[in-house]
């Protein structure tokens, strides 16, 4: 049983979805209504696979051991291998990844401009983020990585709003030029250590492999394009407007995954395999991510447009992800990865709020809504929820990553800490306005007397996210001792350098 | 099975239940269920009051699961009992209970009541996780769940924009306290370790000096600790500077105010400096800016309250005062005085504000004063119910005896205890004790100005009010002229002449006054013996007592540490803890058992001002119409200064509001999009808006060509690697 390629079959089962929905489209000629709804079940059952699939994984997957498993390695030639593995950290945004899809999948089922291309790249897309966090040689991460771009360029270029194609090159332009910079570290880096594999990398790495002086320049490569993906203040501004323009689902999945990816890279390659650079650099990251707090959530208070708030509103909270990776410290980290899973159900559900009234009013202008209470009131309860997870109330997921990367950062820098605290404020401020001007008050506008509740697609889309919101709220420790072995590998690889600088 | 997790959890399934079930169950069983559920809360709660209190059980903690668990960094869900909590239980619990059943009449004509009793059930989960918390952590889950149930049920009449902004403003500025407090929190656990009470206070007693080198400057970790903490306690508890959100609050239905903003929620902050009462000893800056803070704002509050009026603003403000009284006592060591206060506050607080809805519901929803008067024949009950509450808070008893109403007890130990710390060293002591005489007679005076310009005199109608009357009454003027003209002649016996057009409540609201007025009589000189001189040791060591400047613990000091727990640390408390705190208050310590050592003048002060605040009102209020008013108009800058609240709302509103706004325009069109988009991505952004006129061309049409190929590069790479066998290694 042990030869089973599970990682690669759930990795690929959404890309061979996605052929059968190309195949299908183009051996029944031109599309209609019927071919349409029978396309966007495929991608959902497609998807619901996926997600049983890595529910299988899970169950071969040994929680408490250290280090990358199920893995799969195969050369490729030119020292290059598919090689394939998870830690729990990896595993973690995997599950994270598949648990949304088959959400996204349903939040798409209004779209009507060529569904077949719009789920093929979806389902692509589903292939390429699993790729990233289970890749274990660079040049393989590599190439998934810049992939995600391309369909999520597609995806907002063509199905996104009227500034689309302006948004969609911003985010093409900025994610890509941070990534060239990483290329050419990647490429430094394999001459250098003679492998591509992540694992001999870092034992690499972390047997004093790179100079001191060559982890900085690498660092910052790295750095580059990870920022970028965080997105980082000040390279923060490609995310609204992406954001924007971008169909419901796709900013659920930019939101709940693409970010991740700046995360995860921090904590596979800028902490395990530059320590040194980390800790020189640390002073950097804190001072940005604080900035990032303070400076998104006042620029969040002043929007006019629910999903540019929510942008800015992710940006602040990407500087919590931050500051408590490279605090170093295990509530900083733990923290960290937490507020990535539980940004990825908060934010992901509030897209998805502002894709509900879009879908029926088709604007997000905050002025035009007002008193949504009186004719949605399970939408407003619902609403509020994942309203009062973004500013981090206790018994919802939102606050126990923030508390562990402060509590966490607290003893490196009380200072830090403190500034980052300053968003708990903050936030309650940007989310609890835009809730009052959306929700409550008495209906003005006219076009709104008629607005219904949820549907039952709608419940079947919320549901999970609520039911993960409170559980991971009350009873954190799932998830946190899930992640406990790949958090203790990470310090451990980083306090040898830290010690013996 | 311990039982006491169920007065937790019966709230909490019943606000649930109520909330999400209201359609299919329907208002009246919504509200059943969950007023059941609190009287369920309650009984358990007098359960275990009694079986700790008097049959001497022990102290104890159930523990749920862990809530978090990180390196260290560990909070569990749990219940601990011990008197604190047990006292803190029941009056959540009964204040709550009252207030639910005597929502059934106040609410009755509301279309969501269910929401408002399954908010109200929240609250009270909220509130008894705080009290029976056995770390900051769950303490702080409690903290900010009492927040957001405040915010919802403030904001409850969501039509109402002045309630949403009021419900948003105190969200916001307890989040402001509650920064101090998660900083505290994580101070805490940087310098002990632990984040768990028993384990932190040992941990503080075994290492009084240490000292937070933060870079720019070091101070001693338990002073930082304990103003962090206590910034959060400023905020819930609504004193000086962050006082501002609780009079808006009054935006709420009035049994909101009653429950949150008098009796419960608000006195958290209080609970909170005594269930840290270790930790406040051994920081005595920290303690002295508690004490300052609470006497400043007792005083601040009540100058405010005297030139409002709104009924129920004048009452919030006499909350903010009293609460500042709870806190001068805590920070002068006398944390069992600021308990009982806490304790016979919530009965007399509720019971006035709950007849001050009584009065409002009778009056039609009229909360200004000044178009009051002449509402004691009507509302005869009310009245004297009202009466009593007014006696209790201003605390009328006989100094040196023991026949008085709630608020005689408690008041005056506080007041005491600040005299007797200010002659035991503590400079503040004096300060405290003396704006407390001075709030005393202020807290008279206005007291007596609302009964007097609410109940007696003749009615004055409210012009607006009476206007609108007319309008929305759908049956045309002559008939409403008619209506109205009827109303005192239907009652000729109870209404004579000048009496207002008002109707005396249901038993189902005036029942609860009657019995909150039982405990505004009797909670004092019943419960006196055990808050204040530890009879059958009451506290057994769950507050501090051992520098009570009226009643100090018989033992020496740092006794009281090594209670449940904290055994293994026992040893090395003593030794660290014992020179500290013995330097300072020696001399408190040293006047022994049952010590009332003040002067009978200091006994007899706020017996003097209580009673001339009260013939100072008799003829400004009571025998004159006019001269309340009078007086306002001379004096109307002072006037002004004091109904504006000193102008705090304008200052915040010009520094954070408007400054909060600017920055945010200022970050976002400057420092996003001139600079960070102009200089950065600008060449990008020119290039791409060139791009997109190119691509634009050739891509509409081909978009699944793109994917194809990107699908057939997916697809190769797939297969290949299936196609190697898997190419699993072991």
């Amino acid at each position: 049983m042990n030869g089973f390629p599970i990682l690669t079959l759930m990795t690929f089962l959404p890309a061979a979805g996605a052929l059968f929905i190309l195949a299908a489209r183009w051996s029944s000629g031109p599309a209609h209504p019927g071919h349409d709804n029978g396309v966007k079940w495929i991608a959902l059952i497609t998807t619901l696979a996926t997600l049983g699939l890595n529910l299988l994984a899970l169950g071969r997957f040994d929680p408490a051991m250290t280090g990358f498993q199920l893995v799969e390695r195969v050369a490729w030639g030119a020292g290059v291998e598919y090689h394939m593995g998870v830690d729990q950290l990896a595993m973690a945004l995997i599950v994270l990844t598949n648990a949304l899809m088959p959400i996204c999948i349903l939040a798409s089922w209004s779209i009507e401009k060529q569904v077949s291309a719009y789920m093929t790249l979806f389902l692509v897309l589903q292939t390429l983020m699993q790729g990233v966090f289970a890749a274990m040689d660079i040049v393989l991460f590599y190439v998934f990585f810049e992939g995600v771009l391309i369909p999520m360029f597609i995806l907002i270029g063509v199905w996104g709003g009227k500034n689309r194609v302006y948004a969609s090159f911003k985010f093409f332009l900025y994610t890509l030029l941070g990534s060239v910079l990483m290329l050419v570290a990647l490429v430094a880096m394999a001459l250098i250590a003679r492998s591509t594999s992540i694992p001999d990398l870092t034992a690499f790495a972390q047997s004093g492999g790179f100079s001191e002086a060559l982890q900085i320049w690498l660092w910052l490569a790295f750095f580059a394009s990870f920022a970028v993906k965080m997105p980082m203040w000040p390279v923060h501004t490609w995310l609204p407007d992406a954001h924007v323009e971008a169909p419901t689902a796709a900013s659920v999945i930019l939101a709940a995954v693409l970010l991740k990816m700046g995360g995860y890279g921090f904590l596979r390659f800028s902490l395990p395999m530059f320590p040194d650079a980390s800790a020189y650099f640390t002073p950097l990251v804190f001072i940005l991510s604080v900035i990032a707090i303070v400076y998104a959530s006042l620029v969040a208070f002043r929007q006019t447009d629910i999903k540019k708030l929510i942008a800015y509103s992710s940006v602040a909270h990407m500087g919590f992800v931050t500051m408590g990776i490279f605090a170093g410290t295990e509530q900083g980290i733990q923290g960290a990865i937490f507020q990535m899973l539980s940004h990825g159900v908060i934010s992901g559900a509030l897209f998805l709020v502002v894709g509900v009234i879009y879908d029926r009013m088709h604007t997000r202008e905050i002025a035009f809504y007002g008193g949504l209470v009186h004719r949605m009131p399970v939408y407003a309860a619902i609403f509020l929820l994942f309203t009062m997870g973004n500013v981090g109330l206790p018994g919802t997921s939102g606050f126990v990553g923030e508390i562990l990367t402060m509590a966490g950062t607290f003893p490196v820098n009380a200072w830090v800490a403190a500034g980052a605290a300053t968003g708990v404020i903050l936030s309650a401020v940007y989310a609890l306005t835009l809730y009052r001007k959306v929700a409550f008050g008495k209906i003005e506008n006219p076009k709104l007397a008629s607005i219904a509740d949820l549907d039952a697609r709608e419940w079947v889309m919320f549901t999970p996210l609520v039911v993960a919101t409170l559980v991971l709220g009350v009873a954190p420790m799932i998830a946190l001792d899930f992640t406990r072995p790949a958090v203790a590998a990470i310090l451990a690889g980083y306090d040898v350098f830290a010690s013996s600088r | 099975m311990a039982f006491e997790p169920l007065i937790l959890l019966a709230p909490l399934l019943a606000a649930t239940v109520a909330g999400l079930g209201q359609r299919f169950l329907g208002d009246r069983l919504a509200m059943a269920i969950t007023t059941g559920s609190v009287g369920l809360a309650l009984a358990l709660s007098v359960a275990t009051f009694v079986d700790y209190v008097w049959l001497g059980g022990e102290a104890r903690v159930i523990e749920l699961f862990k809530f978090i668990d990180v390196g260290g960094f560990t909070s569990t869900w749990s219940v601990r009992i011990d008197t604190l909590s047990a006292i803190m239980l029941v009056v959540v619990t009964s204040v709550s209970f009252l207030v639910h059943v005597y929502s059934w009449g106040y609410m009755a004509e509301d279309p969501h009541r269910a929401r408002f009793f399954a908010y109200l059930s929240f609250f009270t989960f909220a509130m008894l996780a705080l009290v029976t918390a056995n770390d900051f952590l769950q303490m702080f889950f409690g903290w900010e769940g009492v927040g957001v149930a405040s915010y919802l049920l403030i904001g409850f009449w969501y039509d109402k924009r002045s309630a949403n902004d009021a419900a948003i403003k105190a969200f916001v500025v307890n989040r402001v306290g509650d920064f101090g407090f998660a900083l505290g929190i994580m101070a805490c656990f940087f310098a002990y370790g632990s984040i768990r009470f028993d384990e932190v206070f040992a941990a503080a007693a075994a290492n009084p000096a240490l000292v937070f080198d933060f870079r720019i400057f070091s101070v001693p970790a338990i002073e930082a600790i304990a103003v962090l903490l206590f910034i959060g306690a400023m905020g819930k508890s609504a004193q000086f500077f962050l006082h501002v959100w609780l009079p808006d609050a009054m935006e709420g239905p009035t049994p909101v105010s009653a429950l949150i903003h008098a009796a419960t929620m608000v006195t958290a902050g209080v609970f909170m400096v005594c269930r840290c009462s270790s930790l406040y000893e051994l920081a005595p800056t920290a303690a002295a800016f508690v004490t300052i803070t609470g006497a400043v704002t007792a005083l601040f509050a009540a100058t405010v309250g005297l030139a409002q009026n709104d009924i129920k603003r004048v009452v919030a403000y006499s909350t903010c005062s009293q609460l500042g009284y709870m806190f001068f006592a805590a920070g002068v060591g006398a944390y069992g005085a600021a308990m009982f206060h806490l304790f016979t506050h919530a009965f007399f607080k509720a019971l006035l504000f709950l007849g001050a809805g009584s009065v409002i519901h009778g009056m039609h929803h009229e909360q200004d004063m000044r178009f009051m008067g002449g509402v004691r024949q009507p509302m005869m009950f009310t009245w004297a119910m009202m009466l009593i509450g007014t006696l209790a808070l201003t605390g009328v008893g006989i100094p040196g005896t023991q026949i008085g109403f709630a608020g005689f007890f408690s008041k005056d130990a506080i007041i005491e205890s600040a005299f007797a710390a200010g002659e035991g060293g503590r400079v503040f002591g004096q300060v405290a004790f003396w704006c407390g005489v001075t709030a005393a007679f202020l807290t008279s005076f206005y007291s007596w100005r609302l009964m007097f310009m609410a109940f007696e005199g003749k009615f004055r109608p409210n012009p607006a009010a009476h206007h609108e009357e007319h309008a929305h009454d759908g049956h045309g003027d002559a008939h409403a002229v008619d209506d109205h003209a009827d109303e005192p002649g239907a009652h000729p016996a109870k209404a004579p002449e000048g009496a207002a057009p008002a109707h005396e409540s249901p038993a189902v609201m005036t029942a609860p006054l009657a019995i909150l007025a039982a405990g505004a009589v009797f909670a004092g000189v019943f419960f006196a013996p055990y808050f204040l001189k530890d009879e059958n040791s009451f506290w057994r060591g769950a507050i501090e007592r051992s520098h009570d400047p009226l009643y100090p613990a018989a033992g020496a000091p740092g006794s009281a540490d090594s209670h449940d727990g904290a055994a293994a640390h026992g040893a090395s408390t003593e030794e660290g803890h014992a020179p500290a705190p013995a330097a300072g208050h020696g001399e408190a310590a040293a006047h022994g058992e049952d010590a009332h050592h003040v002067p009978t003048w200091v006994l007899w002060a706020p017996f003097v001002v209580t009673l001339a605040g009260f013939l100072l009102a008799l003829p400004i209020y009571l025998f004159s119409q006019t001269m309340g008013a009078a007086i306002a108009r001379t004096f109307a800058p002072l006037n002004a200064f004091l109904t504006r609240k000193w102008y705090f709302d304008e200052l915040y509103d010009a520094v954070f509001v408007r400054g909060a706004r600017a920055l945010g325009d200022l970050f976002w069109k400057g420092g996003d999009k001139k600079i960070i988009d102009g200089l950065g991505p600008d060449g990008f952004a020119w290039m791409s808006r060139f791009t997109a006129r190119q691509m634009r061309r050739s891509q509409t049409g081909y978009v699944y060509h793109y994917s194809f190929f990107m699908l057939v590069a997916v697809a190769a790479v797939g297969a290949f690697a299936i196609w190697q066998g898997g190419g699993v290694t072991p």
